[in-house]
């Protein structure tokens, strides 16, 4: 029997999810495998926008702060649960992508990267210095969802490490699962089209501004939830999570591993959450290896690493 | 009156800074088509290249030839090793390759030097100068001075001379640039060199009031690439008034509204002009071949 692309991708990653925890020799791995998925949210959202219509963003940590501080403010202030923050918080970041998406869109390459950059800012800056709300840069903390004893009903103990390992992985198939599906779907193909000329995509009926709006509401809404998955599993959010640099290491992270692909994007994802955590011991020389492999990547393998490897082995195979 | 004047002052300053930055952008992205988000790093690396050959002992100006000489060197060594053999790849990875080399870059210096912050004493002395009751550092008169003379230098250069022509017309059509015997190669060299001095130059005139240290180059690129697409990209004359605007707006928002909102206030009046004009304030209109 053979497997779509589709199928494949899912059952690597339900296997990954599930198996790995076996090798685990401490919790501080599952904590790790944990970070990991959340990016993987964010950066399978950045597949649809940037990959799928080759849209480019460096303001999306934006709607991960939105993400993030709707699970911290709205439990204390409107007194919903936070797993209902989180879809609050979506909603929210898919809305303001949405209200600005038409002006931003019409812009192309490097001015579309200033406007988002500025929206990205603009959030981040708020988050900052609206300290009365916020509490500022320190940082605020978050409510606790009750997932461990949600689990513990179902009669499984985990550890809050566990537990979020569990969780998280469980969403980012989810995430994976909906964008792949997208890309066969009539606003994938519409996607697709626009990415390759968005003249040619009109000609044939493609509703251009449409279709990139929808792009850019989906990618805000994963990154969000990505925001409001860290901010509930550390308990704790910095107004960090919305910056400049957050945003740049969302969108390499996609296009280091393969922003055409979500295995390959989420691969990016896995590298670059480990990267650091490997490195400790030369924390002197991280800044100048991630610089290097940022370049060398980007030059070398340009449709990103596990699409080049890919094609390696399988033109080693015929 | 005196308050309003203080604000002007500040923010013509401060925008000549952002302005010298933009020119940068505006050279290598007329050449090669590519934002180099490295630009920042370029001014960072004039600053503390000069205060380290002060400190080994050299006088002050030529400390400040070297470093505005080794700043080049790493200009034309970031084309060669990265941005030519990545030709004709997608606007994204342009971007991240150019990120890549920033950080790479800042590494490398907080490692060769350190992270420490350094200064190094004004040209003209530190007795700010008493204009209709404000006052004004002379340093800061030797900040505009620079960005007007490269300005002018610049648009001399690219509506006067041949080279500068060249580099126009590379950057509106490579091959067709090619087939009338223009060096493209050498036209991109030329570019990099020519504005990692540029940031430089920038570096050594700014480190006596704001000071340098290793990561001192993030803000300023993305203020300088913000100043560059205000005034439309590729444009010497939009990226100098980009600046000066840039500059104005944060000291005046600084000063009577809020000073935690002043980069705020710059990126709205830049989503807004991009909103209503997509090509910048002195951008040409393009239309794209099908």
């Amino acid at each position: 029997m053979r497997l779509s692309e589709k199928h494949w991708t899912l059952l690597i990653l339900i296997v990954l999810v599930a198996l790995t925890p076996f090798f685990f020799p401490s919790s501080y791995y599952f904590r790790v495998g944990s970070l990991i998925f959340i990016n993987g949210i964010a950066v399978t959202g950045i597949v649809i926008l940037t990959g799928y219509a080759g849209q480019i963003s460096l303001g999306h940590a934006g709607f991960a702060g939105i993400g993030a501080y709707t699970c911290a403010l709205a439990p204390v202030h409107l007194g919903i649960h936070p797993a209902l923050a989180v879809v609050l918080g979506a909603a929210i970041s898919g809305a303001l992508a949405w209200l600005v998406g038409r002006p931003i869109l019409r812009l192309k390459g490097y001015y579309l990267a200033v406007a988002s950059l500025g929206l990205g800012i603009l959030v981040s800056m708020l988050l900052t210095n609206e300290a009365w709300l916020t509490r500022g840069p320190d940082g605020i903390d978050v409510p606790d969802p009750g997932l461990r004893d949600l689990f513990r009903a179902m009669g499984l103990g985990f550890s809050a490490t566990e537990a979020w390992y569990v969780f998280n992985g469980f969403m980012l198939i989810v995430g994976a699962w909906l964008a792949l599906n997208l890309y066969d779907s009539p606003t994938g193909r519409a996607l697709r089209a626009l990415h390759g000329s968005e003249i040619a995509a009109r000609t044939v009926g493609v509703d251009v501004a449409g279709a990139k709006l929808t792009a850019l509401v989906i990618s805000a809404v994963y990154a969000s939830v990505s925001g409001s998955l860290l901010a509930l599993q550390n308990k704790f959010i910095t107004p960090d999570v919305s910056g400049y640099m957050h945003s740049i290491e969302i969108v390499t992270m996609a296009v280091l591993g393969g922003a055409g692909s979500v295995l390959g994007a989420i691969f990016g994802a896995g590298i670059l959450t480990m990267l650091p955590q490997v490195l400790t011991v030369f924390a002197e020389y991280e800044q100048i290896l991630l610089g290097l492999v940022m370049m060398l990547v980007m030059i070398f393998m340009r449709e990103g690493l596990l699409p080049s490897v890919l094609r390696l082995v399988r033109g080693r195979g015929e | 009156m005196p308050e309003l004047m203080q604000f002007l002052l500040s923010g013509v300053t401060v925008g000549a800074v952002y302005a010298l930055v933009a020119l940068g952008f505006t050279i290598i992205y007329n050449a090669s088509d590519v934002v180099n988000f490295a630009q920042g790093e370029f001014v960072m690396l004039g600053g503390m290249i000069t205060v380290f050959a002060h400190m080994a002992g050299l006088p002050l100006p030529l400390s400040a030839l070297i470093a505005v000489g080794a700043t080049a060197a790493f200009g034309v060594a970031l084309n060669k090793l990265a941005i030519e053999p990545a030709r004709g790849a997608p606007v994204v990875s342009l971007i991240i390759i150019t990120i890549g080399a920033s950080i790479f870059i800042r590494g490398a210096t907080q490692l060769v030097f350190d992270k420490q912050i350094h200064r190094f004493p004004a040209i003209s002395g530190d007795d700010p100068i008493h204009v209709l009751g404000a006052t004004i550092l002379p340093q800061s008169l030797w900040i505009i001075a620079g960005a007007v003379a490269i300005f002018i230098g610049l648009w001399l250069f690219f509506t006067r001379t041949l080279i500068g022509r060249a580099v126009l017309a590379t950057s509106n059509n490579r091959l067709a640039a090619q087939l009338v015997g223009i060096n493209t190669n050498w036209i991109m060299t030329l570019s990099f060199a020519v504005s990692a001095a540029i940031g430089a130059i920038a570096g050594v005139l700014v480190t006596p009031v704001t000071m340098i240290g290793y990561d001192f180059g993030i803000s300023l690129a993305l203020k300088g690439f913000a100043a560059a697409m205000l005034g439309g990209m590729g444009n010497p004359k939009g990226a100098f008034a980009g600046g000066i605007l840039l500059g104005l707006i944060e000291a005046l928002t600084a000063g009577y509204i809020s000073s935690q909102y002043k980069d705020a206030a710059a990126f709205i009046i830049i989503l807004a002009v991009l909103f209503a004009m997509p090509q910048g304030l002195f951008g040409k209109k393009s239309t794209d071949r099908v």
